[in-house]
């Protein structure tokens, strides 16, 4: 057998014979796309623990759509958003008007929503739902929610465009933006609801706990491949989408649960770029170069 | 380039401050429209806290500000410390921020937005730099760079607070030259300074603030030993568990 018909066998062949390993990479693809931008502008803004805490404010939404309706596509994202979204305004109120700052704000809350949440899915979950919720089901993806995880890519695209340059201002200089316009506010709300859409739509793939991976660690990886805002969010997403692909064919192979999996190719990829990163990695920095004229 | 006389700012009795303690106690007078204002005073005098207020970032304790006929523009430049210089943005980018007002959050850079920048970085004497990184700028650069969003900003008012902190003689004296350029072009500036030299060969009028107005007006007439001296003592007297001010508004 030659070389290529090997590779064909170890890593196209199970997508073509399995539609559930299809729906798995497109699923994750979606994600990728959707996630990757926001979780470098998370990067930037000195906010990666943010998704943590929203994944984890998620829960209870999600346990209470989950009591009232079972395993429920509509209902627990329903929840899930709703959830987030209160959690994010809560935080957003007491940072605007008492003295704790927003990780402070945030920590709170998510801390109180995750407990609820744990208490909720106990109530009448056996532990396979909760495993559900927690770590997601990647290779049972059914249309319903491929549609959602597409459609969630769609309108973080689209939202992140309208946004994106008070966005940076609002990072770069939050105060200029300010004394200029009143859309640092809403700027800001607007991105929050953009990280909590992500990961609602990513709990049905990956898991309320892992689908920050697939948002956070390809935007670390990148900071080693560009200096610039575009290139970091090009190449983010591209490493989600190489992450997702190389996880799920991982999995398949090696029979390891996928979800974890794919954060885990992620992990390896983010390692790497460490490693061999163009801008900074520490490989490069061992290399002894002259320096340069001017 | 022509700018109208609507840019005077008024203080009404104004009152600033933190926690109910004020920071500018019962402030009355007026920056005329056209006229250079250094503003000085020791350290804790309420000197950033007045450009804040008259930027509209914090609203007053008491007492009001308003500026005179019609909507003028303002620009602000704060302290450094506020800016993420991490941040991978390029100085082109950051300039184009200046021009928020005009282009919002979707319009493109038009080529005449384009030559905009490029001329107000020629101004402040670093052209090229259009696409440098601004975590790879010295202080003196940034301090020039940021000049250039003030001049795309295209202000009636403009409010610099400590512009010349760490910065070189030659980079003060290019930037000071922008600001004689903008009083010629008719614009209200009012400017945060520790430089007494500065202050007197370049700004025609003063304002020296110790919490309360020490003495307001031409350069030449107040800037005195004297006064400087009483702004420092001023200061001095802060009294944490003061009690509420009974002065007649």
């Amino acid at each position: 057998m030659t070389i290529t018909s090997h590779l064909f066998d170890l890593l196209i062949a199970p997508f073509i014979e399995f539609s559930f390993m299809r729906r798995a990479l497109v699923g994750s693809i979606a994600l990728s796309i959707g996630a990757g931008p926001i979780g470098v502008f998370l990067m930037l803004r000195r906010m990666s623990l943010v998704g943590d805490a929203m994944a984890h404010a998620i829960l209870p939404g999600a346990a209470l759509g989950y009591l009232m309706a079972g395993l429920s596509l509509g209902f627990m994202t329903a929840g899930g958003l709703i959830a987030g979204f209160v959690v994010a305004l809560l935080a957003g109120l007491v940072t605007r008007v008492t003295v704790l700052k927003e990780d402070a704000a945030l920590a709170s809350f998510y801390l109180i929503s995750l407990a609820g949440g744990v208490v909720l899915v106990s109530l009448r979950g056996s532990n396979v739902d909760l495993l559900h919720v927690l770590f997601g089901s990647v290779l049972a993806l059914d249309d319903p929610t491929l549609v959602l995880l597409a459609t969630s890519a769609s309108i973080s695209l689209v939202s992140l465009a309208i946004l994106f340059r008070p966005l940076v201002m609002e990072c770069v200089d939050p105060l200029f933006l300010r004394t200029v316009g009143k859309s640092g506010g809403i700027s800001h709300l607007g991105f929050l609801a953009l990280v909590v859409l992500n990961l609602v739509a990513g709990f049905h793939a990956l898991g309320t706990l892992l689908s920050v991976g697939l948002m956070m660690l390809p935007a670390f990886a990148a900071r080693f491949w560009s200096a610039t805002l575009d290139g970091m969010i090009a190449i983010a997403t591209l490493i989600g989408i190489v992450a997702s692909g190389f996880g799920i064919i991982v999995s398949y192979h090696a029979g390891t649960p996928t979800g974890p999996t794919i954060i885990l190719s992620a992990g390896v990829m983010y390692l790497l770029s460490i490693l061999f990163g163009q801008r900074n990695g520490l490989i490069l920095r061992l290399i002894p170069r002259k320096h340069l004229a001017a | 380039m022509t700018v109208s006389r609507a840019g005077s700012v008024q203080l009404h009795d104004l009152t600033l401050g933190y926690d109910r303690h004020p920071a500018v106690h019962h402030l009355d007078g007026c920056f005329q429209a056209g006229s250079l204002t250094a503003v000085i005073g020791p350290n804790g005098a309420g000197k950033s806290t007045l450009l804040k207020a008259i930027a509209g970032s914090i609203q007053p304790l008491g007492g009001s500000i308003s500026m005179g006929s019609g909507k003028a523009r303002l620009a602000y430049l704060p302290q450094l410390a506020e800016l993420d210089r991490d941040f991978p943005i390029s100085v082109e980018d950051l300039i184009g921020t200046g021009l928020w007002r005009q282009l919002g959050p979707f319009r493109r850079y038009s080529n005449d937005n384009k030559q905009l920048i490029a001329d107000a970085l020629e101004q402040v004497g670093l052209s090229g730099f259009n696409s440098r990184l601004l975590g790879t700028l010295s202080g003196g650069q940034l301090q020039r760079v940021m000049f250039a969003r003030l001049i795309v900003q295209n202000a009636e008012i403009i409010l610099i607070d400590e512009p010349f902190a760490a910065i070189d003689t030659k980079t003060v004296t290019d930037l000071m030259g922008l600001v004689q350029h903008w009083h010629g072009e008719g614009r209200t500036i009012i400017a945060v300074l520790h430089d007494m030299g500065l202050v007197e060969a370049f700004f025609p009028e003063c304002l020296i603030l110790a919490r309360e107005c020490v003495d307001w007006g031409q350069t030449s007439n107040i800037l005195t030993p004297d006064n400087l001296a009483k702004a420092r003592t001023m200061i001095e007297a802060n009294d944490p568990h003061a009690d509420e001010c009974e002065r007649a508004a």
